[in-house]
Order: C-alpha cells, then structure tokens, then sequence
C-alpha cells in the first residue's frame, strides 16, 4: 500500500503541481484579457477625435479628455526633467564612488524604503510641502514635483543596475590609459549603460502616468474646464479624470472612463514599446 | 609658461573638477535622504497638532469613524479593519498564486514558455491601479453578483481580488529571485538521492529559499496596505468595523483620497485627520518593509 502510494505520487505529483501552476498563470492572463476586452467593448464606440479635443462636461456624450491629455504632458515632462538628473547623479555616486562607507550603506537601504513607500504618502508630503509650505499652490509643478519624488527611488535602481551590468575592465582599461574617474564614467560607462537606463527611465515615468492617488492628494482637480498652460496652472491628468468618470453613477460616464482608460494604455503600450526595443538593442550589443 | 607648468596647471583644474562632480553626485545621492526626512517630518508635525485636540487612545481604540460628521469621532479601527480585510483577500490570492507561479517558472518551466510568460506578468504589474479599480467596481463586482446575492455594489470582496491579481507578479517574480539563487548543488544532490523533482522542489528548493520568499510576502503585503486606488474606486466610503467582505467598508487610503478630494482647508482637524491616518499607515509599510529588506539580504549572504 505505502509503495503504491509512493509510486502513485511519483506519477502524478509533478503533474499536478505543473498544471496547478499552469491553472494559476492561465487564470491570470484570462483575467488580464478579461479587463483589456471589457474595457474595449465598452470604450471602443466613444474614441474618436472629438473625444481626444473637448473639454469635460456635463453631459457624458459631449465630453472630452482634451485638458486631461495636455494636463498629463505637461507633468510629466516636468516629472522628467526633475527626477532624471538627480536620480542618475545619485546612482552613479553609488556605484561609482561610494561603494562602501556607512552613508552609501544607509543611502542604500533608505532608496529601497524608499521605492516600498505607498504613493498615496507621497502625497502628503507633496500637499505639505510643495502646496502649503513652499505655497506652489495646487499647481502643475506642485504635482510633478511630487511625482518627481515618487520615481526618484525608481529611477536611481534602474540606473545602478544599468550601471552595474557595464563590465569592470572597461573601467579599468580607461583609467590605465590615464582617464580621471569622471572621465571614465562620462566617456566609457555612461554611453554603454544608455540603453539600460534610458529603458529604466520610461518604465519609471511610465509609472508616473498612471499615478493617480498622490495627485488627488496634492488637489489636483476633477473637473478642469481648461488646459494649463503654464507651470502655475490648476491641473488635472488622465488618470483622474477617468477616476472622476468612474464615481459618476451613469453609464454614460463609465463609457467615457473606459474610452479614456484606452487612451491610457495606448500611451502606455507606446512607452513600454520603446523600452522593450531599447532593451533588446542594448543586449544585442552586450553579445 | 612652460609645457610642465601648462600640465600641473591643467592636473591642478582637472583634480579640482573631480572633486567638485564627486561632491555635485554625493549631494544627489545624499537628497534621497532627505526624502525620507521630509515625509517623516511632515507626517509627525501634523501628527502631533492631531493629538493635541484628540487622544491618541481614542485614536488606536475607538471603533467609529466619523471626522467628516457633525458628530466627531476618531477611532482609526474601523479604518485599519478595512484595510486589513481587503488586503487578507488579495494576499489569499497573492501569495499561493504566486509562489506556485515562482515554482513552475524557476523549476518546471521550459525557457521558452518562461521567456513568454514573464513579460505577461510584468503587464499585469504594470496596468495603472485605477484601471484595476474600473475592473473591480464594472467588471468583477457584477460578475460576482450573479453568484453572490448579498454581495453590494461597492464591498471589499472585488477589490481584494483584483488587487490579488495585481500583487501576483511581484510575489512570484520575487520569489522566483529566490528560488533561482538556491544552488543548482542541492537540487542535483536531493535529485541523486532518489527525490522527485516536487520533492527536490518542494522539501529541498523551497526550504532553502524560505527567507527569500517570505521576503517577497511580506512586500506584498505592505504594498496591499498602502494600495489606493482600487480600493477608492470600488471598495466604498463607509468605514466599519466589520470582517464582512460582501458590505462597503473604507481603508486608510480610500479616507485620505476621499478628504483630498473635498477642498479642505489646511490647518483644520479635518486636514491633519489625514496626515495622522497617513502617519500610521507610513508606520505600518516601513516596518514591513525593514523586515523584508532584512531577510532579503540574509537570504543573499546565505548563498553568496
């Protein structure tokens, strides 16, 4: 008995531990097409020019993500343009120059709590510190500000693992033909790891697009009857406008979220388009 | 001047630009710390001006919520329950699912079908949380009607479920770190030995990357706490203390997003109410996440 049970389990044992885990991944993806299909067939009908081109509105059939679009453009550049510099500075300080010392030690597990710190915290500090304090107001550059806050973390693991992958002996080679360290790491390091940071650049900002709760937490607004148009401008982005769609109770305005959410993928899928071609040349070129 | 002189005048720049790029990137790097700063600090003065006007007793014992009321009360309980119970569903899905997915994909699966398979999930990590707040409130909480007659528009059960399905990928591509840096050694030593390849996985591979995993659990968790969105769209505004997931209940986040979108002026109680919420459910994520940042590094000393 206890052998048949034995040779019984041997049979079915990783069978059965293989399909369950087929069952579960399968389960997944049915739910990841399950969301894509129902957010098509629901939005589908509601895309067109017009929809990209007006103005919010009152009636769900005449509304428009125009202010939404051009309100997510504008914070993200700026997002861009606050986190990029920093953070790469802060990942080549860490794996160039500070691979030891207790500071780098604690920068370092400080960036990874960092990158595990709800966005919704961020938040707050965003509305504390930029809205209030430094009195930014509810303004673009308050809310790219706190999402530049947001990817920092990202952005500074992205790159020291790009950094990470350029082999040591490049470096050596440079410094050997007497190349200073920033020398090295401008003319040898930074051009080979580019891909790799460049494709952890778009993964994090394309996580910045589909942040909404540290901007509805900073007062970025639900209804915006205009586009901004300068960096003091009330604002409001396409993921809060689809969440501001969604709290409605008509089914007119579930439609409009779910056209918008379309949108929103899409420029997601474009961004994440480009990271994988980066990705596969840079690994082309590593051989 | 010179060609010596030339040289030591351009060795002198050059050295002085090193020094002042290395300092310019230490400056950076040093400012990731300041981040942490400011939140904490931010987060502990609001804080403090909450619990001059309300006892921190009533706020970690009370068991009603009701600051936006007439009829003030600030007992964080039935918040922390709605989080609580929405985050136990999504980890019910989460973690089995996703260890056994980190299992097949390190142990079992062909590369081929690991090499398609992996970025699929890393598209299910990467579908904005207000998308899978539309999922849960249009989609699921319908289709789970049909089978579930109690269950209300907005409860806990959908949004725990579909944030399940957003937890997975971190759990098993985490866990699959994991499993993938036990040593080959012990898989061939336990496979010599007669075992089975679940039993080389499940009593030999598993045990050995136990720290690893727990670590990526524990992320899990912490990232179900702080997740926002899903919860704000689908869960409902109504906090209470309840471990019934067919009703409406409000977790920490959903409360700040539902203040925040009020216009509340700053200053009042109603204001610092979120930072106070905010303070605890910062607590609450960065102890989970010391823990796991610490068994992730023991795991790593262990096998390199």
């Amino acid at each position: 008995m206890k052998r048949l049970q034995v040779r019984v389990s041997r049979l079915f044992g990783d069978l059965l531990l293989q399909s369950m885990a087929i069952l579960v991944l399968a389960l997944a993806l049915m739910a990841l097409t399950a969301l894509l299909v129902d957010v098509v067939a629901d939005g589908w009908g509601r895309l067109s020019w017009s929809f990209l081109t007006s103005f919010p509105s009152r009636r769900a059939a005449d509304a428009g993500i125009y202010p939404a679009l051009v309100g997510t453009v504008w914070v993200i550049t700026l997002t861009a343009v606050l986190a990029v510099p920093i953070g790469i500075a802060a990942a080549i300080y860490l794996e160039e120059y500070g691979k030891s010392g207790r500071l780098s030690r604690l920068i370092e597990v400080n960036i990874s709590n960092l990158a595990g710190v709800p966005s919704i915290i961020y938040g707050l500090l965003g509305l504390a510190l930029f809205v209030r304090m430094l009195g930014l107001g509810r303004s673009v550059i308050a809310g790219a500000a706190t999402l530049a806050l947001l990817v920092l973390p990202v952005v500074i693991l992205s790159t020291r693992e790009a950094l990470r992958a350029v082999p040591p002996s490049i470096r050596e080679a440079s410094l050997a033909l007497g190349a200073t360290k920033w020398q090295t790491i401008w003319f040898q390091v930074l051009p080979i790891a580019m891909p790799g940071v460049l494709t952890g650049l778009i993964l994090a900002l394309s996580r910045a697009i589909g942040e909404t709760a540290p901007l509805i937490t900073i007062g970025a607004l639900t209804y915006v009857p205009f586009a901004p148009d300068s960096l003091w401008s009330p604002f409001t982005v396409l993921p809060i406008q689809i969440f501001n769609w969604l709290s409605r109770p008509q089914e007119a305005f579930a439609q409009n979220a779910s056209a918008g959410i379309i949108v929103l993928l899409l420029v997601l899928l474009g961004m994440n388009a480009v990271a994988i071609v980066l990705r596969d040349r840079y690994q082309r070129r590593r051989g | 001047m010179t060609d010596a002189a030339k040289r030591a005048g351009r060795d002198r720049f050059r050295r002085r630009a090193e020094f002042v790029i290395e300092r310019a990137l230490f400056l950076s790097a040093v400012g990731s710390v300041l981040i942490t700063g400011g939140i904490i600090a931010v987060l502990v003065v609001e804080t403090i001006a909450f619990f001059k006007e309300v006892s921190v007793l009533e706020f970690l014992t009370g068991t009603e919520w009701t600051p936006l009321f007439s009829e003030k009360r600030f007992g964080v309980l039935p918040l922390v329950a709605g989080t609580a119970l929405v985050s136990a569903i999504a980890m019910t899905v989460a973690l089995p699912a996703g260890l056994l997915s980190a299992i097949y994909l390190s142990e079992y699966a062909p590369d081929q079908v690991r090499r398609t398979l992996k970025p699929m999930l890393e598209i299910l990590a990467g579908v904005p949380t207000v998308v899978y707040g539309y999922f849960a409130l249009l989609f699921v909480t319908p289709l789970l009607q049909q089978f579930i007659p109690g269950l209300a528009g907005f409860n806990a059960l959908a949004p725990g479920l579909v944030m399940g399905i957003m937890i997975l990928p971190l759990v098993s591509s985490l866990s699959e770190d994991a499993l993938h840096a036990v040593p080959t050694g012990l898989r061939e030593a336990a496979l010599a030995l007669g075992s089975t390849r679940m039993q080389t996985t499940l009593r030999v591979v598993v045990p050995a990357a136990f720290s690893g995993i727990s670590a990526s659990f524990i992320l899990g968790v912490s990232r179900a706490i702080g997740e926002t969105m899903i919860v704000a769209v689908a869960a409902g505004q109504q906090p209470r203390l309840t471990a019934n997931p067919l009703v409406p209940v409000e977790t920490m986040t959903a409360y700040i997003v539902q203040v925040s979108l009020g216009d509340t002026p700053g200053g009042t109680l109603e204001y610092r109410t979120i930072f106070a919420v905010g303070m605890l459910l910062f607590a609450m994520t960065f102890a989970l996440n010391l823990v796991s940042n610490w068994l992730r590094r023991r795991f790593r000393e262990q096998y390199s």
